[in-house]
């Protein structure tokens, strides 16, 4: 089995042309950079300023709820099937577009849910002190909230990165683009090594962009090991959506 | 798109929501309540022994983190990067241990169980007040005894919460089994990808998300008769 799969990684066939690993590749990281940038263009500035509001929480609480219960394959297919279709688009490939919306979608969840936790779990006293100074409104949000509620943004974004890399992964069984197509098109041709050899790309990339979100909430929060060792991890911080 | 053509040289079928290819459409549901019958069941089937299987082996392993506590970044850490693998790629890669059946993809649906519930059950047991551990074995509780009568029930609302979690995304999660053959009404949408038949694919979805509802409010409503104290206003 293993020098199966070695040996369909060492053909280099396996890795040219439309089908190969590395147009594969390229099609499933531009999928996901482009819809995880979307939706934080989107989901974060909606997130902070209910969050500064204090507006809209259940919403923004119960979206993730929302967007855990539908099966992402089902949007996809839905979505497929619709007036977007499953034509080309560029270089995100067969079905780019269906593929594309459905991914933000399943972005925005966490994205918004953590944001605005992060955004309301800024304790009060200090916006209140912060106001007393005579800072504005902007001024709280800049210098205050926002750089406090980080550790959540960032925690929102990873939790995006993490189910886009699976959602696009899912767009291969509506014959859309991706890594995944690497593994449908092996059980279509009842190849063993083709299948282990694609899910082994799509899990060690996934575990990669993990450990590489996770080095980047640390180094972009001064704040986070004061507050970490000061007050465990909120539970609804961990809100996760799963593709 | 092809079948809604075809409805120009059979005027007889107009009227017929399954040759118009609608995405609503009664009579696929009444030709088809057997399929479709099948495919729920063995959907709820599952999803119910997947989260089972993750509830059961969670306990042992939580306790197992909080007695050793080096090994709990360990048992974090390994179950976060299960977590982390695309439910696609993970039934792929057990697939060559079990093969083209429904334990494949029960295996891959127990572990992201476990992973949620393993945290949850952690945090749960974390969040039980010291004064109330100390309490208990003020009154001579063994270790045995506390943990099943003070711990757990303390803990309860919190691992509530992450069995909700893992219910919901799992019955979500396993239309993707379709890919090695069980997915329950998953295996109608991955039907529905070559036949395009629009009315398949919306019944199944809506399915899926009513079955994700009726098990979440099911949960809720077996907490609010586990946790008596808590509707009486008693306790937290």
């Amino acid at each position: 089995m293993l020098t199966d799969v070695l040996a369909w990684f060492a053909d280099p066939a396996n890795w040219q042309g439309e089908g190969g690993i590395l147009n594969r590749l390229l099609e499933h990281v531009l999928l996901s950079v482009t819809a995880t940038a979307a939706a934080a263009l989107v989901g974060l500035p909606l997130a902070i300023w209910l969050g500064h509001l204090g507006r809209g929480g259940t919403l923004a609480i119960n979206i993730s709820n929302i967007g855990r219960a539908i099966p992402t394959f089902a949007v996809l297919l839905v979505l497929a099937l619709g007036p977007i279709g499953t034509s080309y688009l560029g270089p995100y490939g067969r079905a780019g577009l269906a593929t594309l919306v459905a991914l933000v979608l399943f972005a925005l969840p966490p994205i918004i849910t953590n944001a605005y936790v992060g955004m309301r779990e800024v304790d009060r006293d200090l916006v209140e002190s912060a106001r007393g100074m005579g800072m504005t409104g902007v001024q709280v949000l800049r210098e205050v909230e926002i750089p406090l509620a980080l550790p959540l943004i960032m925690s929102g974004l990873r939790l995006a990165v993490v189910q886009v890399w699976a959602t696009a992964t899912i767009a291969a069984l509506v014959a859309g683009p991706g890594l995944g197509r690497i593994v449908t098109l092996g059980f279509v041709r009842q190849d063993l090594a083709q299948v282990v050899g694609g899910a082994l790309v799509i899990a060690v990339i996934a575990l990669a962009l993990e450990v590489l979100m996770v080095t980047l909430q640390r180094r972009l929060d001064p704040v986070a090991r004061a507050k970490r060792q000061a007050a465990g991890t909120s539970v609804l911080g961990s809100v996760e959506l799963r593709s | 798109m092809a079948l809604s053509s075809g409805v120009l040289w059979a005027p007889s079928a107009t009227g017929n929501c399954l040759v118009r290819n609608d995405w609503i459409c009664g009579e696929y549901v009444r030709t088809r309540a057997g399929i479709i019958t099948d495919a729920l069941v063995s959907h709820i089937l599952i999803t119910v022994v997947s989260v089972l299987i993750g509830l059961v082996l969670a306990f042992p392993i939580a306790l197992l983190a909080r007695r050793y506590r080096r090994l709990e970044g360990f048992i974090v850490g390994v179950t976060t990067a299960i977590y982390t693998v695309p439910s696609l790629a993970l039934f792929a890669l057990i697939l060559p241990f079990t093969g083209l059946q429904p334990v494949t993809v029960v295996i891959g649906l127990a572990l992201y169980s476990l992973t949620i519930l393993v945290r949850n059950v952690i945090e749960g047991l974390k969040g039980v007040p010291a004064d109330v551990r100390e309490s208990a074995i003020g009154m001579g509780y063994s270790r045995r005894r506390m943990l099943f009568a003070v711990e757990l029930p303390l803990a309860l609302p919190t691992i509530m919460a992450g069995l909700r979690v893992a219910a919901v995304s799992t019955v979500a999660l396993t239309t993707v089994g379709a890919i090695v053959g069980y997915g329950g009404l998953g295996n109608l949408l991955l039907e529905a990808v070559n036949s395009q038949f629009k009315a398949q694919v919306l019944a199944a979805s809506v399915l899926c998300v009513l079955l994700a509802i009726t098990f979440d409010l099911l949960l809720v409503l077996l907490q609010r008769l586990l946790t008596p104290w808590a509707r009486t206003g008693m306790g937290s």
